[in-house]
Parts: C-alpha cells; structure tokens; sequence
C-alpha cells in the first residue's frame, strides 16, 4: 500500500506552502497532489511556485498530479480549468468540468470530490482514461470493497481517505466571509487565519464541523488506523493524508511504519491523540453507523 | 414561450392536485433510494406511477421521474430497473444525476428523454455541453449556486435547455457534492435520497423551549411561540470563533417569484418548485401562484402579489443566490 | 403564528365538557371500527406507512381532555382514547381542528408545524409517514362516517357532528377549487 498527499485545502501562507512541499521531498510518501482545490482567489498567492514545487518533488521521486478547483463556476477559473493539462503532469479531477477540457485520449487521476459511487460510474471513467481514483470518502467499506475489485479489472488503482479532516460540502458562498460580514468578492481572506478550518460547534459547545472559505469539513479528523488490514485485503492500493498544518512530516512517517507493520494496529491513533489530545479522530464512513464515529472509543462526548 | 412550471409530487393525490392547479410539468420518484426524496410515505409504486402518467397525460401534462440518488456498488441493477420502469410507464423525461447511470440509460434506453438532476451540480457551459455531448441531455436542472447573470451567461453558450429552482427549500451547499447529513446520521441525499432524515430528527420540549436534534447534535432551539424549522443541518444555529447564528444560512426558504421576468431573460425554460415532501394543498396553492405569474408575464401583465409566506420554513423567504450578494 | 386569514378555531368547551365525562371504552370501540372501515376502504394508506404499519402514535388534540392513541396494526387498526397519560413512538399533539384539517388537506402540515401549531415528539419519521400516508387518501371523515352502520356507528356519528356543529373545523373535504 502506498500513500498519497491529497491537495492542501486550506490558505496558507506562500512561503509556508512552499515549505511545506519542500519538506514532502523528503518524507516517505510516494505522490503528492498539487494545487488549488477550495478557492480560485487564492491560487494568485502562491500560483508561481507550483512549477518549482512539482520540479522538487518530481526530482526527490514523487508522482506528481496537479488538481483541478471543486467547484467551478466563474470563466477566469474554467479558464484555469482549462489550462491544467498544459502544465505536463497528470491532472486529478475535482470537477467534471475538468473532464470536458482534457484531450481524448488522455490519462488522469479521479480525486474524492468527484461522485464514484458505483462499477458503472468506475467503467466509464475508466474507459475515459482513469488511471487512479481516489473514492469519495462517504463510502462504507462494502462498497469500496465492491469497486476495489473492478478497479483491479481495469488497472485502475484505488485510494481511500485515509487522514485529515473530511471534505463535506462545497458551496457557491463563503462561509468565513459571511462569518466576518463580507461578501464573497470582498472576503479580504479571511479564511488564512484558519490553517487548519475554523472549527463549528453546536451551541452547547459540541465540536461539529469546521469552516474552510467555500468549503465545510468535518470537525473530526477521519483516521483509517483501525481499517488499515481491512483495505488492504480489499486491494486498496493507496491511503489519502490531508495536509494539516502542523506534525504532517511525523504523521506520514507514522502511517509509513503502520502500513509496513512496524507500528501495530492503534499505536499510530494514539500518537496523533497524544500529541493533540483536544483532537477527534473518526473513521465512521468506513466502518461505523454515521460519518462522526470513532472504532477506537465507544463513547462519545456529548 | 410561456416559461414551463414544473411542479413537485410526492402522492398520486398531490399530482392529481398539481396537474388541476395548473402545472405544465409534474416531476416524481419511486418509492425506493432511486430518488433523493425518499421519505417515509411518500413517492410512487410502479402501479401508482403508471396511472399517474396516464392522468397528467390526459389532462395535457407531463411527468418526468427523478431517478437522481448515486447507485449503491453491487446494486446498480435497482437503479437500471428504475429506469427500464420509468420509459414502461410512459414517462416524458427522467432525471439523472449519476454518471454511470447516464451512461447506461444513453446506450440501452436512447428514445428515453435524459435530464440532469440539480444533484449533478453542473454549474457551467462547459459541463452541461459535455453532459449533452456525451450523454444526449436535453435539460440541465441548475444548481442553486448560481445567479441571475451567471445563468444568462449559461444560456448563451448552450443549446441544453434550464431549468431553475424558483420556490421551497434551499440548498446552500452544491447539491450531490454534501456529506454532511451521513457524518452526523450515516444517511445521506447521494446515497440514501435524503438529508437531515426525519428518522434521526428528535424534538425536544423544555420548558416551552423546542429543542430540534439530529442525529444527537443540537441544530437549533427555539423559545416558545417561534416558529420552529425543521432541523436541516446547513441551516441550523452554530458557534464559531466569537460569533453564534446561522453560520451556513438562516432558516429561510426560496421564493424567485418576483425574479421571473429576469429569469425569462436569462433564457430558462423551466421554473422548478421544491418539495416533493409537502403536502398536496401546498402543491395546488404554490402552483396556482406560479401559474398566475407565467401568465401574467405571458401577455404582459404586471405579476400578481406574492401570498406564499406562511407556506414557507421558518416564514422567512429569500431570493437566494440569484442575487449575487447572497454570497 | 396562525394566518390572521385562515385562523385555526379552536374546539370550545361542550365538546371538551362531554368527553370529559363520556365512558370513553364504547367510544374507543366505535372509533377502531371506524378506523378499520377507513383502512378497508384506503388500502394504499397502510402500504404507505411502510415500516411504520405497527407504530403506536398518540394524536393529542390540546384543546380536548382525551388522547387518541393509534397502532394501524398493519391495516386492521386499533384506536383507543384515554384521559390517562400515555407514551407512544410519536405524537402529534395540536388544535383538534388541525389535526382534521391536515386529514382533510386543507392545511399543510410542514406549514403547521413550522408555525408550530402542530408539534411532533418521538419518532419523527414514522409521523411524517402517517401525514404523507393520510395526504395522499384524500379522505372524507364525515362521508366515511355516514357509510357506517350498526349499533356502534351512533357514537362516532354522533361525535362528528358535535364537533361539526360545535367548531367549525373541517370534516368534509373542501372542494378544490376553493381550498384557497
């Protein structure tokens, strides 16, 4: 099993982007995604270091795909849309909107934004040029084990969310620009205060949720420690590590020894719980009765 | 042309209401996970929908079936039965949204009219062409993301007809591309037909407070003599940073009524109304409404006054993000 | 918040005094009768319910001092009254004349319960099955009643046209055409 990093959803800083890929050139994951996922305003910020960051991590061994946005709707970013097959690495597909761009015949990746739910939907995406698809992480493990053995027909590799906090919604507002009374146009980034997502509670105080900009998370962070066995035999071929701000250099080096069987079942959850013990961990989608749960607890704080 | 009225059913009987309150259009489902209103009572045996087609047929409307949830892996042949179903009960179109579905229906059912359900969230030209390149759509159901010049500038880079929603509940997220409802209940609109379920829905009476849960987490609480909105998960009262409120978007619900005649410029064909969910006296009075306006602007009459406010969630109404500053 | 246009009425007091005093099990014997009539004659309704063909609902009409507690026991329903406090898997508690007029589909019942003049407890699933179920039977409870026969229909039609006479709610369907 190999791992992924998926695409940063979050705003950071340019010179802290820039170090973070650089740190990924020397961390053991075998691909990394590239580009903007969440919002067309903030590619402007970092835009003109994603060809040195490819080159860098291309060199230290890395695939490297580059996404397309998640939802496109303005002309600059179907141009921006447009414009991703010119840059000479495979493109991942975040919108089908990037589909009607590509050349036929053209390879390219699937990321977890785009609704595979199904062998037929698998088929024709296939048939298409998908080469690697990353499932939406709604998915419970039936039905990854369902389209996992499809996938391995076609030569389609399959990856499953396998860290970070998850991608819920998507929408034409901006939630932090609406947090601080603005309109979209006028959002003045607001979201790059929140490198991680600013976190929703209910009003009782009960973790929920987190904001991104456009984008709605889990508050929970998903964790497929206890599932990893599991996807393995499905022939899962990769796990997806979201970017986060901090400890992501540890944390792959941890879901690297977990996979190769240095660290046992439940030690890796307890390191990340250990080093961030206000965090929540889930892996519900795969295995539990609602998105939120966590295999590792049978509680749940109220 | 007078701008198509299509109108939600979610019983034979709210059909029945709806075809004799004047809608050109009546779009339902079956009674299974094939749609994304698959809600306890509701929706049409295939007995129900054959007759039902029969009935609008006769009185000079359509039916289109929404067949617009995510087919389960290992389960697509539910999905295919729908369809095979749909086309034998004569239905004018169905409503997909699923790409292998699309790809299916093309190939082994090419006389079967094909619309693209909300659920596929395609928010430009360029998708919504290659959706009627590849798979022969005919009508594109806009996402509720878009705006009025947004949806003009649609129209004129395709020949895919449009299709608006103008009335009832309001996704603020792009519809087919949400999961919050199946992190906090296991069930969601993309592989269930239904968001925020009524089955994880509790209210809770506290001394004259209404508290409203879904699935354990507490999504609003109103003081007594408020009106009370269902416990939808993008709509409810949260805290974040300093701030407590409707954080994703107040308990309002659609009304374009008055956005009509722009809507008509724009280039859409269709007004879509929500709410397969409500009841069939709902149906035949928002019909009537939207009837009244189509043919007002029709021979240029000024559009009559709105009278839909109590029909509404939490009787709030807005114009959603067919104004840009909704954003 | 009641439209001011189309307010609710509210049952007045003889038809709370008379239940309040009435033997409530021959009532209770002659409202599962008709229960049964209805079920008979509208098949479709307990398809509808579904999963919910075996639920215990409590229909609470506030302004009257009895509650009706109903199980569709998968078509051969069962109905009793009580004054007595009583758990059910949901509850639909309103005005009398709500609760008819959701049955007869002059009101909308996502609207009453918005403007929460009808409040729903327990499983909320199984009683928006039983709205969307009676939705859809387009029934008529007095023209149902006046088709009952035998020594157990005076009760019921006595009970309906007490209420029809005393409050004015709905019994019989609006015509369509003026429903609004």
């Amino acid at each position: 099993m190999e791992l992924t990093v998926g695409p940063n959803q979050f705003f950071w800083p340019a010179e802290g982007w820039s170090v973070f890929y650089d740190d990924l050139t020397r961390s053991p994951v075998d691909r990394v995604v590239v580009g903007e996922l969440v919002c067309s305003k903030r590619l402007p910020f970092y835009q003109d270091r994603i060809p040195d960051a490819i080159s860098k991590l291309v060199g230290a061994g890395k695939d490297v795909a580059l996404t397309s946005l998640a939802l496109v709707t303005l002309k600059r970013e179907r141009r921006l849309t447009a414009e991703l097959a010119e840059m000479g690495v495979m493109v991942e597909i975040n919108d089908l909107t990037a589909l009607a761009h590509l050349p036929e015949p053209c390879i390219f990746s699937v990321g977890p934004l785009v609704n595979v739910y199904n062998e037929g939907t698998l088929r024709w995406l296939a048939a298409r040029g998908a080469r690697r698809i990353c499932l939406p992480p709604e998915l419970p493990m039936v039905s990854v084990e369902t389209l996992t053995k499809v996938a391995t027909d076609l030569g389609v590799a399959i990856e499953v969310w396998g860290h970070g906090r998850l991608p819920l919604a998507i929408s034409g507002r901006c939630y932090h620009a609406r947090l601080h009374g603005r309109s979209k146009d006028n959002c003045q980034f607001a979201c790059e205060d929140d490198p991680d997502g600013l976190d929703v509670l209910t009003t009782v105080g009960r973790p929920f949720m987190a904001m991104n900009g456009v984008q709605t998370l889990s508050d929970s962070y998903a964790c497929s420690d206890h599932q990893i066995e599991i996807l393995r035999s499905a022939g899962v071929s990769a796990l997806r590590l979201s970017p986060q701000s901090t400890g992501f250099a540890a944390l792959c080096a941890m879901y690297k020894q977990r996979i190769a069987g240095t660290l046992p079942r439940g030690a890796l959850a307890q390191e990340v719980l250990t080093a961030n013990p206000r965090l929540r961990l889930s892996d519900g989608f795969l295995s539990g009765s609602c998105g939120a749960e966590w295999s590792g607890t049978t509680n749940h704080s109220p | 042309m007078v701008m198509e009225i299509v109108c939600p059913a979610g019983t034979p009987a709210a059909l029945r209401a709806a075809v004799k309150a004047g809608a050109h259009t009546i779009y339902c489902g079956f009674n299974d996970e094939t749609n994304a209103r698959n809600f306890p009572g509701l929706n049409f045996n295939r007995v129900e929908m054959r007759e039902a087609v029969q009935f609008a047929h006769q009185h000079g409307s359509s039916v289109l079936v929404a067949i617009n949830t995510f087919p389960r892996a290992g389960d697509e042949a539910i999905w295919h039965r729908a369809v095979a179903d749909a086309e034998a009960c004569g239905v004018d179109a169905v409503i997909l949204a699923d790409l292998g579905l699309l790809d299916h229906t093309a190939r082994t059912h090419p006389g079967l009219r094909r619309h693209l359900s909300v659920q596929a969230a395609a928010a430009n030209a360029d998708v919504i062409n290659f959706y009627a390149d590849t798979f022969g759509v005919k009508r594109v159901v806009l996402p509720r993301v878009l705006s009025v010049p947004e949806i003009a500038a649609i129209n004129a880079e395709t020949e895919v007809e449009t299709e608006v929603f103008v009335f009832g509940g309001l996704c603020v997220m792009a519809e087919g591309r949400c999961s919050l409802s199946s992190y906090a209940t296991g069930l969601s609109p993309n592989m269930n037909g239904v968001c925020s379920p009524a089955s994880h829905v509790e209210y809770i009476e506290d001394r004259g407070a209404l508290d409203a849960r879904l699935g354990g987490y507490l999504i609003h609480r109103v003081d007594k003599g408020e009106p009370a909105p269902y416990p939808t998960l993008c709509k409810g009262c949260f805290t974040a940073g300093e701030k407590t409120g409707h954080l994703f978007e107040d308990p309002v619900s659609l009304n374009a009524e008055r956005l009509i005649p722009q809507l008509q410029k724009a280039g859409v064909t269709a007004l879509k109304i929500e709410g397969r969910q409500r009841s069939k006296s709902y149906v035949a009075q928002v019909v009537r409404n939207f009837r009244a306006a189509v043919d007002a602007l029709e021979a240029g009459r000024p559009l009559p006054e709105g009278m839909l406010a109590r029909l509404s969630e939490g009787q709030a109404m807005t114009t959603g993000a067919y104004k840009k500053t909704w954003r | 918040m009641p439209d001011p246009e189309n307010p609710i009425p509210h049952c007045p007091a003889p038809l709370a005094a008379a239940l309040r005093v009435l033997p409530l099990a021959p009532l209770s014997l002659s409202l599962t009768l008709f229960a049964r009539r209805i079920a008979k004659t509208h098949p479709g309704m307990v398809q509808r319910l579904g999963e919910h063909a075996q639920t215990d609902f409590i229909l609470d009409p506030v302004d009257l001092p009895v509650v009706l507690c109903l199980n569709p026991n998968g078509g051969l329903p069962r109905v009793r009254l009580t004054r007595q406090q009583v758990a059910g898997a949901a509850r639909i508690s309103g005005p009398l004349s709500a609760l008819l007029g959701l049955v007869h589909g002059a009101f909308d019942g996502d609207a009453l319960f918005f403007s929460r003049d009808l409040v729903i407890e327990g499983d909320t699933g199984a009683a928006l099955a039983l709205r969307n179920a009676i939705d859809d039977a387009e029934l008529d409870l007095a023209h149902e009643a006046a088709a009952l026969s035998g020594p157990l229909a005076r009760p019921v039609q006595r009970l309906i046209a007490l209420t029809e006479r005393r409050t004015g709610p709905c019994l019989t369907r609006p015509e369509d055409a003026v429903i609004w």
